[in-house]
């Protein structure tokens, strides 16, 4: 804007130069410099790549396998580790024994001081295999001289003595995929039906605007539970993952289609759609190479923002049950053990996931803001 | 006027339509039917039902009918106020429901009484005083506020209760008058408990009011008729409130329309993690048991309920915005 | 003659600035001017040459993040005293009787200076409660009185009515009778035929004159209109940049212009002599932006009479130029 606002007199050198930087950056380039301007941003684009590759990760940064049960370590605290071993670097941890509590029953561990398991960074453990193919025993934690799904539990364990840390690993796989999955579908519906019913308008565009009306009156917890109930029970993980995928975005797409409509009707007005539609144009290149590309920024602005709505969406429907089911691992799922409330004030760990959902959340709400007020800072 | 209200009229009419139609998917999308089911729960609990039986019960319920003739009838009965029996009660469904939705009913809009009582001024001072230390306060504790989902709140409520003053914070009455019949007494009992899910259940709602408000309000203090209200010598106080306060108030009204569902959708939840006695934890319960029935009518008088409410605020706008009201946009 | 007449509003150096993280933006830069009882004064200059910001730091309305850094606008009053506004809090009890009791105002645009939510009477009647000691029904009928004075017709039902209901030069009128229910002394029209169309803008014109007769009432009129001006102003004062550049007498600006920028303004408007067919003559370049204000005579990028080594070094200052009239430039000693 100000590139071209004034005539200005001799500036000095660097004013010059950052002036022609601004007249000749792209479109993507103003963007880019807004965008990092807003601190919280790009603190929330940082968090959330974190959170990429932890999920993209997620058996390096784990160090235990998510599904091993073994009662004998149900409810145990998050361990402390000791950094230090008589004044030289040496991190490790007590062995825990577990004895059955006489009066209440209930299981104590009592940390063994004479027993230090040093801990590894990098070093051998579980085998896996990354990314589904390569194989691999690398781990970013581990213990030597055991096995760390026996000794180590940086979060505590869960009711059955599963390792928290390693399931919030791959929980977190879970959950920030189906967000992107879901917001994917949201997308394409939201494009395709908010872009017909701003760009052709008259009836078509009143039809689909009264159905998101409808849709947005319906209370959409209740529907989806109940569409998540009819899902059959013999359903395996990976049908379950897409049907709760395709269910939540069935009713989020509504909110992307209105910002298409919106984008779409503002557009038609402008004078160099008018422009190439005189020219002859043909309505697809108007539309994509014309219209989409000074609207695409806004998009990516709406679908940031619309995947936290899924994450929680997600994970309120595993709370309940009614989402992913066990064996699926996603926070929802996690969370479901801190429904007991008794069981919550014994072993208050079972609440951590609840962090990463909230950071989550907070980071694409950061990153959305920032991407949308770089788009449009006068919107 | 007229024709706004015809129009609102229609599209509740229609939304009403509309849910009914997914909450007749509800019931029958599940493999077998009402029967199968019902045979399921007798057999599970000890007597059996025959071939014949069964195919009686069929015929009687319409079963064997094409789908949308069955979709006509169960509307027509809908209609009636016949719900049908919840099969795990043993009792009418207008029985089990009829308190638990008037209380679904009665959190919601506490919930949103909530939200509007705190976002209004929040957003009138943010507003009013923009990029002031207290407004990126309150932009980052709505920030929060947002991320949280309503059920973790709720846990953490309970937990702090729990853990930190040794009660249950849950529940909407004390025990003597959970199965009290309503009396005054009760209502103050309710009342007494009504803050704490509503507080829980209307944060993201205020959360996201704010906002709202903020941006509405700056947009309008911009505007010069709150230059002229100035110039005729208001004092400031007046000025903002009677003007663009006034103004940025009928987007705030309309908000009702997507708040209710909003809030509706979340008590279900939270009722269950907070155990209120509403719908929530039957609906969860009855889709646990594949009471489709029961689950496919409470979502639909959910519905209802809430295009009710949201085509009561359509009204409501209609009365403060005199543009609405004379028919001018 | 005038020198027996003292000024109704008499403002000196004023300076309003606006304070943004961008920089600050100089809106009015030590303008100094006087309205006199019953006169009117033009003030003309291209948009953004600082003449509403002039209105509002007189009503002590300016909007965040706009303040009033020095000068003094000394404002006398019925009984004879004088105030200084500058002086006075923002939110006063004093400057809030000066707003719509001793000054009013009207505003360019009739659309949105009425709330969309109240009827026109509201927004009368309530001006009217404010700065008189009557009841609701006296101040209705006043209300009803303001709109018929100003020419509205059926004044009892239109008070019910909402700005949306009113046609534009209704509305206008209606703002002027807002502006004029509690007597002002002054007058201040900011841009108030601009939005209208022309034979709408003549008949507001009309009112604001016979209005004027009427009352001896002081009328400030701000305009980018010279038309107008030369139509309804006694004294004109012409700025630039948030200065004062030149002010005199009405006919001897109009017929002798003394500032090359009073010149040029002059030239640029259309006359039954000008050659047919012929381009008009503008002012070349535009208004500097307001962070790059340049140094000198702020109109010497501009000027076709700049003096270099001078007028972009110095800031010639407002001096007499000739009987009752001064002139902000070099080519006058």
């Amino acid at each position: 804007m100000a590139a071209h606002a004034a005539v200005p007199p001799p500036a000095p050198e660097t004013g010059l130069l950052a002036e022609d930087r601004i007249a000749v950056a792209t479109q993507w380039q103003l963007m880019w410099w807004r965008f990092r301007k807003h601190r919280l941003a790009a603190g929330g684009t940082i968090v959330l790549i974190a959170f990429y590759l932890l999920s993209l990760f997620a058996d390096f940064f784990a160090y235990a396998d998510p599904q091993e049960s073994e009662a004998q370590r149900s409810l145990m605290a998050p361990q402390e580790i000791h950094w230090f071993d008589g004044g030289s670097f040496s991190p490790h941890v007590y062995a825990l024994t577990g004895t059955r509590d006489p009066l209440t029953f209930k299981r104590v561990y009592v940390p063994d001081p004479a027993k230090k398991i040093p801990i590894t960074f990098f070093g051998h453990g579980e085998p896996y295999e990354l990314f589904g193919f390569i194989p691999c025993d690398r781990h970013l934690i581990g213990v030597s001289g055991a096995k760390a799904g026996e000794s180590l539990f940086l979060l505590g364990t869960d009711m059955q003595g599963r390792d928290l840390w390693s399931r919030l690993m791959y929980a977190t796989r879970t959950s920030m995929t189906i967000g992107l999955v879901s917001v994917a579908l949201s997308l394409i519906l939201g494009v395709v039906l908010g872009g017909i019913s701003g760009y052709f308008g008259g009836w078509i565009d009143t039809v689909i605007q009264r159905i998101i009306e409808i849709l947005r009156s319906i209370p959409t917890i209740p529907l989806w539970m109940g569409l998540a109930a009819a899902l059959p029970p013999d359903w395996d993980v990976v049908k379950v993952y897409f049907a709760i995928t395709i269910i939540i975005s069935l009713i989020g797409w509504t909110e992307l289609a209105r910002v298409v409509r919106g984008r779409f009707i503002s557009l038609k007005q402008e004078d160099f759609v008018m422009a190439a539609e005189l020219l002859g144009c043909s309505k697809a290149r108007i539309i994509f190479r014309h219209m989409v590309p000074s609207f695409i920024s806004h998009i990516i602005a709406a679908t940031t923002l619309a995947i936290p709505a899924i994450i929680i969406s997600e994970t309120s429907l595993s709370f309940l049950g009614l989402g992913l089911r066990p064996p699926a691992i996603s926070w929802g799922v996690l969370l479901q053990d801190a429904q007991n409330i008794q069981a919550l004030v014994i072993s208050p760990w079972l609440l951590y996931p609840s962090v990463a959902v909230i950071v989550a959340v907070l980071a694409f709400n950061f990153m959305g803001d920032g991407i949308r007020d770089a788009a449009d800072p006068y919107l | 006027m007229v024709a706004y209200v015809v129009r609102r009229l229609l599209l509740a009419v229609l939304t009403v339509w509309a849910i009914s139609v997914l909450s007749f998917m509800i019931i029958h999308l599940p493999p077998g039917d009402y029967v199968t089911s019902y045979i399921a729960s007798m057999s599970a609990s000890g007597s059996a039902v025959s071939e014949g039986e069964a195919n009686a019960l069929r015929e009687q319920l319409g079963l064997d009918k094409p789908i949308t003739v069955q979709y006509a009838k169960w509307m027509g009965l809908m209609l009636q106020g016949n719900f049908g029996m919840a099969m795990e009660w043993g009792r009418p469904v207008s029985d089990v429901i009829g308190d638990r939705l008037t209380l679904t009913m009665v959190i919601s809009v506490a919930a949103i009484i909530f939200t509007w009582a705190l976002a209004l001024p929040i957003g009138i001072y943010s507003a009013v005083y923009p990029y002031s230390f207290a407004d990126y306060v309150f932009t980052f504790v709505g920030f929060i506020g947002l991320a949280i989902p309503g059920f973790l709140l709720a846990l953490v409520v309970m937990y702090v209760g729990f853990a930190y003053f040794g009660a249950n914070v849950g529940g909407l009455f004390s025990p003597d008058f959970a199965e009290a019949p309503w009396s005054l007494a009760k209502i103050w009992d309710l009342t007494k408990h009504l803050p704490i899910p509503a507080v829980v259940l209307g944060v993201s709602g205020t959360a996201q009011l704010i906002r709202i408000m903020r941006s509405n309000l700056l947009d309008e203090l911009r505007k010069p008729y709150v230059m002229t209200a100035r110039a005729r010598g208001l004092s400031e106080y007046r000025v903002i409130m009677r003007y663009p306060v006034r103004v940025a108030l009928n987007p705030f009204v309309s908000t009702i329309g997507y708040l209710l569902p909003y809030v509706v959708s979340g008590s279900i939840i939270v009722s269950l993690v907070l155990s209120l006695p509403t719908v929530g934890p039957l609906l969860l319960k009855a889709l646990i048991a594949q009471d489709m029935f029961l689950a496919g009518t409470i979502v639909l008088l959910l519905g209802v309920m809430t295009v009710i409410g949201t085509f009561i605020s359509d009204l409501l706008l209609m009365w403060v915005d005199p543009r609405i009201r004379l028919g001018r946009q | 003659m005038r020198n027996d007449t003292r000024p109704l509003l008499s403002v000196r150096n004023l300076r309003t600035s606006f304070f943004q993280d961008e920089g600050t933006t100089k809106a009015v830069d030590g303008a100094s001017f006087d309205v006199f009882p019953g006169k009117t004064l033009g003030i003309v200059g291209e948009s953004g040459c600082g003449k509403s910001v002039t209105a509002q730091s007189i009503l002590r309305i300016v909007d965040r993040p706009g303040r009033i850094v020095d000068g003094e606008i000394v404002l006398t009053r019925a009984d004879g005293s004088e105030i200084d506004l500058v002086k006075l809090k923002a939110n006063s009890r004093e400057i809030r009787s000066v707003r719509g009791g001793d000054i009013g105002l009207i505003f360019q645009e009739p659309m949105t200076s009425f709330s969309p939510v109240h009827t026109v009477g509201e927004q009368i009647i309530e001006a009217v409660l404010l700065h008189s000691e009557v009841g609701k029904k006296e101040a209705r009928l006043r209300g009803i009185e303001a709109l018929r004075s100003v020419g509205i017709p059926k004044p009892e039902r239109r008070i019910d009515e909402y700005s949306f209901e009113l046609s534009g030069g209704l509305r206008q009128r209606a703002m002027i009778a807002v502006a004029l229910s509690c007597n002002p002394r002054l007058l201040i029209a900011d841009e108030p035929t601009t939005a209208l169309d022309v034979t709408t803008q003549a008949q507001i014109l009309d009112l604001l004159r016979k209005i004027q007769q009427e009352r001896g009432m002081a009328i400030m009129l701000i305009t980018h209109n010279l038309g107008v001006v030369a139509e309804m102003a006694d004294d004109v004062v012409v700025m630039y940049l948030g200065k004062v550049v030149e002010q005199g007498k009405v006919d001897d600006i109009f017929h002798d212009p003394k500032h090359p920028y009073t010149k040029a303004l002059l030239q640029s408007i259309p006359s039954i002599d000008s050659t047919p067919r012929l381009k008009l003559p503008t002012i070349s370049g535009s208004i500097p932006h307001p962070f790059n204000r340049p140094k000198g005579c702020p109109f010497h990028p501009r000027c076709v009479s700049a003096i270099a080594g001078r007028c972009d070094v110095e800031e010639p200052p407002l001096q007499a130029v000739g009987e009752g009239r001064k002139a902000s430039c070099f080519l006058y000693p």
